[in-house]
């Protein structure tokens, strides 16, 4: 068996695994608690917090930790929008955000406000001045993804912050890294990006948790009221083994960062040399893209097909995104890039990781092969 | 952006101190050499009075924000360095304010100053021959030489001519150190931290006394006060904390069947062992966050009875201050955070229900009478103080014995 879906989920390191068992039975107690077992959990929580701001270069009380990406996308945005609404109702994202994105951006519509969703190119890309073009007197927040999960496009966002902190220094700018970080560098400290997301499991961590990294000075309205947890953004008592866990995943994935993109550009180029020999296939992700995605069609052919033929052969592959492959609809990602809906719905995604090799590729190339002959006769 | 080239760091009452000034100075460049520490490229050049630092392409707003924590400094100005001939000072004055894009109508003057007189053109020369230029390329500008906006200084030296205008207020103050020692009751609230800040910036070195009650308060509450005193180091470079065991002693009153009181007793105690460790380390006065009239122990009637246990002088740097500004002076200074983390310490633990707020001197000293032990107590505190020396940027955990193995390194 050999798992290329990274971009939806990642196998967690064995050492991550390790602490959370560890840290699961030995500090059970409420970070909140006044006796020593909950001292000794707040401890924990600290450590991790200053663990994750080194792996991101901020300060530790720019992390808040929440229950995954998912989470981050909908405090930042609509956590921005509730606080800040006295500056205006105009939010703008792109057309091929992560669903938890897009719809908080359209959840926002119930309470009026209003947005833009910038249009890609073909290659999925917005630039800088379309954001520009887009900016009105009463715009909120801008949100744009690092790296789209289903192509690997890579949006140019330290260039859309530095634009807004020039021109519209009032404007949040939210930058959902879950697919960049680890792969490409980020510099969030001098490239104007005010909200971050990411998520513990895109990069070997535990599902379940992920952060926020939050500017200091900005204010969130938190979609969770309560006891006042992670400075009041994010209520409930915190998942301790997790949070440390993913501190841990997190200053691995920033640590290795270098090496890892290189080897997985490597490891990439291989790939999209292989694919070419097949004229039945064309490759969708830009040539420019995030190192660990390649994606690809078979117009014409039903993409669940492909993706059980390889199944067969060992090799686990994803139709487009994670969160939307259960839908048989045309890719709305692909679509948005101008490609047809025959394109659009044949669609498969190769992510990869840590843990490939060449001959990993070389056997996964020769699988396709063989499944593309066999499936020509169905066309 | 302008891009500057130097900073010009101004002192004040210093320069009022006669023969005592170039030990202050003396002070102050240590100060900001140490400040400097992390921008190796940046180059201190002294001068009568003011402290030049040449940036030589370091960051400038980090730098100002370090120099505006130096005490003795009343202001400081990004310069912008001209070579000095004519034609170049002409030009980069006018590019300097153009780029301050002024509001139309600014009010405007020239004030320049010929330190290198080999210089050809006089001062009053200068300032015409300068300002020509300048207006005809921002007519909007207004001159006006008695109560200029924007009074743009050009001073001609020999290796280059500065121009500035803007002047940003530094801290104030006294250097470090150079108006001697005193001891600092620190406890965990929100005032002591901020009138330890105030003695530091008038020039008093300080030692921080904390009175504890362990095991009644947490190590939390003790590790917030030596956090405290961490962030009052990155001022004064290091601090001496002395940890005084007060359980004893405050059972002890606890049990004087004097409720209301209790307070006001402890308070007189907390001065004694404050007094004898002043003499111990040669400090010679006690400063304390005490605000005229705040609780019940900083009545006028309450601050007589307190006070009157020593000897030192007592120095109270807010003690007319009104709360909210003591509260803006925390968050400036960095402590109010700390400051409002809920642990009990030592002076919350037992608080009676009506403290005295116009306790009776006569019954204070009656109840302490009774207590035969208490001088012996105060000594026995006194002796088994712990003093640690805490430095910015060095977290200190106490008590970490049991705790070692709490942050496994292999988790993170």
């Amino acid at each position: 068996m050999i798992y290329f879906d990274h971009a939806a989920t990642t196998p967690p390191y064995e050492d991550v695994a390790k602490t959370v068992a560890e840290v699961m039975v030995r500090h059970y107690g409420n970070p909140s608690s006044l006796h020593r077992l909950g001292e000794e959990s707040a401890k924990l929580l600290d450590k991790a917090r200053e663990v994750s701001a080194a792996a991101l270069k901020v300060r530790p009380r720019e992390i808040v930790f929440t229950g995954g990406a998912t989470e981050s996308n909908n405090l930042a945005i609509k956590g921005a929008a509730l606080h800040y609404a006295g500056r205006g109702k105009h939010l703008i994202t792109t057309s091929t955000e992560h669903p938890s994105v897009l719809e908080s951006v359209k959840q926002m519509a119930v309470w009026g406000w209003e947005a833009t969703i910038l249009p890609v190119d073909e290659d999925g890309c917005v630039t800088a001045e379309q954001v520009r073009e887009a900016l009105r007197p009463d715009t909120v927040l801008v949100s744009v993804m690092h790296v789209n999960n289903e192509t690997g496009t890579v949006q140019p966002v330290e260039e859309i912050g530095r634009l807004l902190k020039a021109a519209a220094p009032r404007v949040l700018f939210h930058v959902d890294g879950v697919q960049g970080f680890g792969k490409l560098p980020i510099s969030l400290a001098d490239s104007g990006i005010d909200l971050y997301s990411l998520s513990a499991h895109k990069l070997r961590g535990p599902k379940g948790v992920g952060l926020l990294y939050v500017r200091e000075g900005l204010q969130l309205a938190p979609l969770l009221a309560g006891g006042g947890q992670e400075g009041g953004y994010r209520s409930g008592t915190e998942n301790i083994p997790y949070i440390v866990a993913f501190s841990k995943a997190l200053r691995l994935a920033a640590e290795g960062r270098e090496a890892r993109s290189t080897k997985l550009l490597r490891l990439r180029e291989r790939l999209t040399r292989g694919l070419a020999e097949l004229p039945e296939l064309t490759v969708n992700s830009p040539a420019q893209g995030a190192p660990h995605i390649v994606h690809f069609s078979y117009p014409g052919m039903k993409a669940e097909a492909l993706l059980h033929m390889l199944e067969e052969d060992g090799f686990f592959v994803s139709t487009r995104s994670a969160c939307s492959s259960k839908r048989s609809e045309p890719s709305r990602v692909l679509l948005a890039m101008g490609k047809s809906k025959e394109v659009a719905s044949s669609g498969i995604r190769i992510s990869l990781g840590d843990e490939h090799e060449e001959r990993d590729i070389d056997a996964l190339l020769a699988a396709l092969r063989q499944s593309v002959k066999r499936l020509q006769a169905l066309r | 952006m302008l891009e500057y080239d130097m900073l010009l760091l101004r002192f004040g009452e210093i320069s009022l101190k006669g023969r005592n000034r170039s030990r202050f100075e003396k002070v102050a460049h240590k100060h900001v050499k140490a400040l400097l520490y992390p921008y190796p490229r940046a180059e201190i050049i002294k001068e009568y009075g003011r402290i030049y630092i040449a940036l030589n392409g370091e960051p400038m707003a980090p730098i100002i924000a370090a120099m505006k924590n130096v005490f003795g400094v009343t202001s400081i100005s990004p310069i912008k360095v001209a070579p000095s001939r004519l034609e170049d000072i002409l030009r980069i004055a006018v590019d300097f304010v153009e780029q301050m894009k002024v509001a139309p109508g600014t009010r405007f003057k020239v004030s320049s100053r010929r330190v290198w007189k080999p210089f050809p053109h006089s001062t009053q020369e200068m300032n015409k021959l300068v300002s020509t230029p300048i207006l005809n390329a921002c007519p909007e500008l207004k001159v006006d030489v008695h109560d200029p906006e924007l009074d743009l200084r050009v001073e001609i030296r020999e290796q280059g001519t500065y121009l500035f205008c803007e002047v940003i207020p530094g801290a104030g103050g006294f250097p470090l150190g150079t108006n001697g020692k005193a001891m600092l009751l620190l406890s965990g609230g929100i005032d002591s931290p901020v009138a330890g800040w105030s003695a530091l910036r008038r020039g008093l070195e300080i030692e921080c006394v904390h009175f504890h009650s362990y095991p009644f308060t947490s190590k939390k509450a003790e590790q917030k006060v030596i956090d405290l005193a961490t962030v009052l180091a990155q001022f004064a470079g290091s601090i001496k904390m002395h940890l005084v065991p007060f359980t004893e002693i405050q059972t002890k009153l606890a049990q004087s069947g004097q409720e209301n009181l209790i307070i006001t007793l402890m308070r007189r105690s907390m001065l004694r062992i404050a007094t004898k460790l002043a003499e111990r380390n040669g400090a010679l006065a006690l400063v304390t966050g005490d605000s005229l009239g705040q609780v019940a122990s900083q009545t006028l009637s309450s601050m007589n009875a307190i006070g009157r246990v020593t000897d030192l002088p007592l120095l109270r740097p807010l003690v007319m201050t009104d709360k909210v500004d003591i509260i803006a002076m925390a968050q400036q200074i960095g402590t109010y955070d700390l400051s409002i983390l809920p642990y009990e310490d030592c002076c919350t633990l037992f608080v009676p229900k009506s403290p005295a707020t116009n306790p009776n001197l006569h019954v204070l000293e009656n109840v302490e009478r009774s207590m035969e032990d208490l001088d012996q107590m105060i000594s026995k505190a006194v002796e088994d103080t712990e003093t640690i020396v805490i430095r910015p940027g060095r977290r200190i955990v106490r008590r970490e014995s049991a705790e070692d193995q709490v942050v496994q390194e292999n988790w993170f």
